[in-house]
């Protein structure tokens, strides 16, 4: 044995025995640990456990569609897949970008925006990195599963409108919750859901979205779903039905393809709106998925604003439409004699202010008949000033203009009436007596919308009644304004409407067979700065108005177009757009009408060619 | 008296806690590994398990007194290894522990340096022969584990460099150490914790994250933090009685780290609860209180320091492992002897119960 291990004295029994009561300890204490976790805690633990285990994967319920007052589909829904990037796992993630980015064509640029723009959420949410994505996107995906595993792919509902451009504006668009809105209803949404964000969209989110149900499933630690537990089916948002009429909608939005400016087609009886066209439009399918921001801004800061609906939200000067107005203020005040005549030399002269005519020839001696029938300034002008400013203003405001409509979409504007009141409340100075003289004609600082117009007409052919405008079939509580008109007041500018397309007017060239139709020319050849620039219009150019309606007493169709930056006149531009609507209303209610293209957007329809010819030859309002 | 050692001298109720230890693990790590691209692990984990056995045997046929005989020799031949390591090793996520054998096969040498520090230590404290630790005796320790314990730090593995400690200091508390050197030593101890807090950033970032992690574990969900509290997730989860074989979510749907080694306790504990905790843990106190038992009669102080070196290893593992699953102590990388699957861990321990037992068949030999 070797020298070192010489030593023979006994083991220390004492410190070894020692050593195990500490071990014993030890071991108790361990076991002491355990038991907090595992007795004293295991409810909390079993809930985190259950939390990791289960997760909640929303099903999104697809919204409402939309019909036409015949149950054609506008407006629907469809499932669609995102992709979504799980981004636990830098490292894979680094790996696999690359493969990412050529499998889904994303750009490189794109995709690091996306994934640092989401770098402050929690790692373990995904972030939708294709929101739409193609069949060979979800090849791509379920084929790389294996060597891709962070792609996973979500069903999603989205917007469809099959027209494209038809009915845009009215519509709206729907788009990601606003995390102000979210803010306001933590309980209703969850970041990301879908809303209306404008048009009937937005007015009627609450009864076309859906009940989103959820899904719940095991995943494992990287987030791969393992198995589904159970569902909670989706409730399917309601469908809504409009009072558009697909047909005429498609002859008026084929009437607008060329044009700037909108369509206001009503049921003059109650309200409904058949057609409502603005234009230039957008496709709000563009914002069915992500819209990309370029593409935003190039709407928002288009100088045509696609985005604004015309029909109620372009504020112009009437011009002559507004005659209508002055003409049943004339009659219904009794302040001028109805047989009140005036001589027309092509101008007039008023506080020393030469005001001219439409008609530089002059209409010789006129009567209210044909001041209307030929639109004669000069007699509107001597109206005018016998009226004074506020009482044209004041049956103006009673006919429901320089008032929203409460037309059942959101962003509707009120227009201006003005009046002395009114100019000291925004101007601050008194009324120049020359105002009214401009007023008289539907210029100066008077503004409406093509709603409030084809709204003032039907009211004043029907002898006051003042229905609301509106696109829901079904609207309930209808607010119908009533500011009776006399039956002599409704005779007498219901016949000179009807001169207007029928004695050689100034409207003459738009008449049609078998049908009353009625109506009043309009341009409008100023307007405020302010509408100007927002409409993004320079000077020199026109908006020519157009108001018709069928029959002449208590017409069951009334259509108000307006056509936006034109060298022509209302008559020649606005004219043949609302003849061949309320043509079509006609043929189609005989059975006569031609099916209309399946969408709106073929430029080159017959009734737009023939109008454009037609316009040639009209006369000036 | 035999003059030969006998192969009937073999612990065999040792043996039976070993084998009951083992078969837990066999069948925990199939548990967490069954469902998973690793199935079959667990035959490997038998594999090394037999590898374990025959190693066991051949070391306990070979006189403990030869291997002290060589004790220079062998710590010589560990600190070059462990310098190999550092020049030529092999490196496998981000640490450089492993010298390939070639064929494949690759070797810690660390484990095996487990091995040797026992021997070199027992050999040192028997030669010490008073029953009183000198300041100079308790100095040559430590600079003979200080040495191997800084190469393996280097590597880095933080984990297998603080396992030599127990050895030395159990050593020296069962060699006579005063007791005011003792209550000295752990004085500075506790001055050296804060010490080393604020020498933190000499640290590898990793062991800062560990050791940052374990004092805010609820800061960081998804980074190491992450493991911790999936850990306690798991071990609270199960339960008393354990959500059966196979059934913990935490386990097989991967949640818990490592569930199949480092973290294997937590797997065990969600899917056999406090009661399977209970078994394990007492087997391994068995385990322990067999292996004092042997110390105590073992032959001569040598035999008993070889003993006591294994038993404060095994111990060692077993405490900061069970201590790591439940959130007292910071991820350490230090595996559960016998469950955890692992090779050369496995080897480790089987070759120091190798030890145990050629102690033990020496008792009675002269």
């Amino acid at each position: 044995m070797a020298g070192w291990s010489v030593n023979e004295q006994k083991v220390p029994q004492g410190r070894l025995a020692l050593f195990s009561y500490i071990s014993v300890a030890l071991v108790i204490s361990l076991l002491v640990g355990f038991w907090k976790l595992q007795v004293v805690q295991s409810g909390h633990f079993a809930d985190l456990a259950e939390r990791n285990r289960i997760r909640y994967i929303p099903i999104i319920a697809p919204r409402g569609a939309m019909l036409d007052r015949e149950g054609r589909v506008l407006v629907d829904s469809y499932p669609s897949f995102s992709i979504l990037l799980l981004r636990d796992d830098p490292k894979q993630l680094e790996k696999s970008l690359p493969l990412i980015e050529d499998g889904l064509g994303i750009a490189h640029e794109d995709l690091q925006q996306q994934i640092d723009a989401a770098r402050y959420e929690p790692k373990f949410q995904p972030i939708v990195i294709k929101p739409a994505a193609t069949e060979a996107d979800i090849a791509f995906v379920e084929s790389h599963r294996a060597d891709i595993p962070i792609l996973e792919l979500m069903m999603v509902q989205r917007r469809r409108y099959p027209h494209g451009e038809m009915l845009a504006n009215t519509v709206g668009y729907v788009g990601e919750v606003s995390p102000q809105d979210l803010e306001k209803n933590p309980d209703k949404y969850r970041p990301g859901d879908i809303v209306g964000k404008a048009g009937l969209e937005k007015e009627y989110n609450e009864q076309i979205v859906g009940t989103d149900g959820m899904r719940r499933v095991v995943v494992n630690s990287v987030g791969k779903m393992m198995r589904t537990l159970d569902d909670v089916e989706a409730i399917p948002g309601k469908p809504i039905q409009l009072t558009i009429d697909y047909d005429l909608q498609a002859v008026a939005e084929a009437e607008m393809a060329d044009k700037e400016g909108a369509i206001v087609a009503m049921d003059a009886r109650n309200g409904e709106i058949l057609a409502m066209v603005s234009r230039p439009a957008f496709d709000p399918s563009d914002f069915a998925v992500r819209i990309p921001p370029k593409e935003w801004a190039a709407l928002n800061s288009d100088p045509q604003t696609p985005l604004l609906n015309r029909a109620i939200q372009a504020q112009l000067a009437p011009g002559s439409v507004f005659k209508i107005v002055v003409a049943t203020a004339m009659l219904e005040s009794k302040a001028i004699p109805p047989t009140f005549t005036a001589y027309c030399p092509g101008y007039a002269v008023f506080y020393g202010r030469t005001f001219h005519c439409a008609e530089k020839q002059g209409h010789g001696t006129v009567d209210l008949h044909q001041a209307i029938v030929h639109s004669c300034d000069v007699y509107f002008y001597n109206v005018g000033q016998r009226l004074g400013i506020d009482r044209m203003s004041y049956y103006a405001s009673s006919l429901g203009l320089g008032h929203r409509t409460g037309i059942d979409l959101p962003g509707e504007v009120s227009g201006i009436v003005p009046s002395e009141d009114w100019v000291q409340r925004v101007y601050h100075h008194k009324w120049y007596a020359g105002e009214t003289i401009s007023v008289a004609i539907g210029q100066g600082a008077l503004t409406v919308t093509p709603v409030q117009e084809a709204r003032m007409v039907a009211a004043v052919a029907s002898g006051g009644n003042l229905v609301q405008p509106h696109l829901l079939k079904d609207m309930q509580n209808l607010k119908v304004d009533s500011f009776p008109i006399s039956e002599d007041t409704v005779e007498q500018v219901t016949q000179a409407l009807y001169g207007v397309v029928n004695e050689g007017g100034t409207g003459g060239a738009l008449k049609l067979q078998n049908v009353e139709f009625c109506g009043k020319t309009g341009t409008a050849q100023l307007m405020s700065l302010e509408t100007g620039s927002r409409l993004g219009l320079g000077k020199g150019r026109n908006s020519g108005w157009f108001v018709g309606f069928a029959p002449r007493r208590n017409p069951e169709i009334v259509v108000a177009a307006l056509v936006q930056n034109t060298k022509l006149f209302g008559a020649e531009t606005a004219g043949p757009v609302v003849r061949d609507i309320v043509k079509a209303y006609y043929d189609k209610k005989n059975g006569r009408l031609t099916p209309p293209p399946s969408t709106a957007e073929n430029d080159a329809s017959p009734e737009a060619s023939q109008a454009t010819v037609v316009a040639q030859g009209a006369p000036r309002p | 008296m035999k003059d030969r050692p006998h192969i009937h001298d073999f612990d065999w109720v040792l043996m039976g806690i070993v084998g009951a230890i083992c078969t837990m693990g066999v069948l925990e790590i199939y548990s967490s590994t069954h469902a998973s691209g690793m199935a079959g692990m667990q035959w490997r984990q038998l594999m090394w398990i037999g590898i374990g056995l025959v190693g066991m045997f051949l070391i306990s046929r070979v006189d403990y007194h030869t291997l002290m005989d060589q004790a220079p020799i062998l710590y010589v031949i560990g600190v070059v290894g462990l310098v190999g390591v550092l020049v030529i090793g092999y490196s496998r996520l981000g640490a450089k522990r492993w010298i390939s054998l070639g064929g494949g096969v690759n070797f810690q040498v660390s484990e095996i340096m487990k091995l040797i520090i026992i021997i070199v230590l027992a050999r040192y404290f028997t030669e010490v022969r008073t029953d009183r630790l000198t300041l100079r005796d308790l100095a040559k320790i430590g600079l003979l584990t200080v040495v191997p314990m800084a190469l393996i730090l280097k590597q880095p593995d933080l984990g297998t460099a603080m396992v030599l400690v127990p050895v030395a200091v159990v050593g020296a508390f069962l060699a006579g150490i005063e007791w005011k050197h003792l209550a000295i030593g752990l004085i500075v101890i506790a001055l050296l914790v804060p010490l080393g807090w604020n020498m933190r950033r000499h640290l590898k970032p990793y062991q800062q994250q560990r050791i940052q992690t374990f004092l805010h574990p609820e800061e960081d969900q998804r980074g190491a933090g992450y493991q911790i509290l999936q850990s306690e997730i798991a071990v609270g989860s199960g339960g008393f009685w354990g959500k059966g074989f196979g059934k913990g979510s935490q386990n097989q749907l991967g949640f818990v780290p490592v569930r199949y080694s480092d973290f294997i306790l937590a797997a065990l504990a969600e899917e056999q609860g406090f009661i399977g905790v209970c078994v394990v843990l007492l087997l391994y106190l068995g385990l322990i209180l067999r292996l004092v038992d042997n110390a105590q009669k073992a032959k001569d102080k040598a035999g008993m320091y070889v003993v006591m070196g294994v038993t404060a290893i095994l111990g060692f593992h077993v405490l900061v492992n069970a201590s790591m699953v439940i959130g007292y102590m910071p991820v350490t990388g230090i595996p559960l002897p016998l469950m955890s699957y692992g090779g050369s861990a496995t080897a480790f321990v089987f070759l120091a119960l190798g030890l145990v037992m050629n102690v033990r068949m020496r008792r009675f030999v002269n």
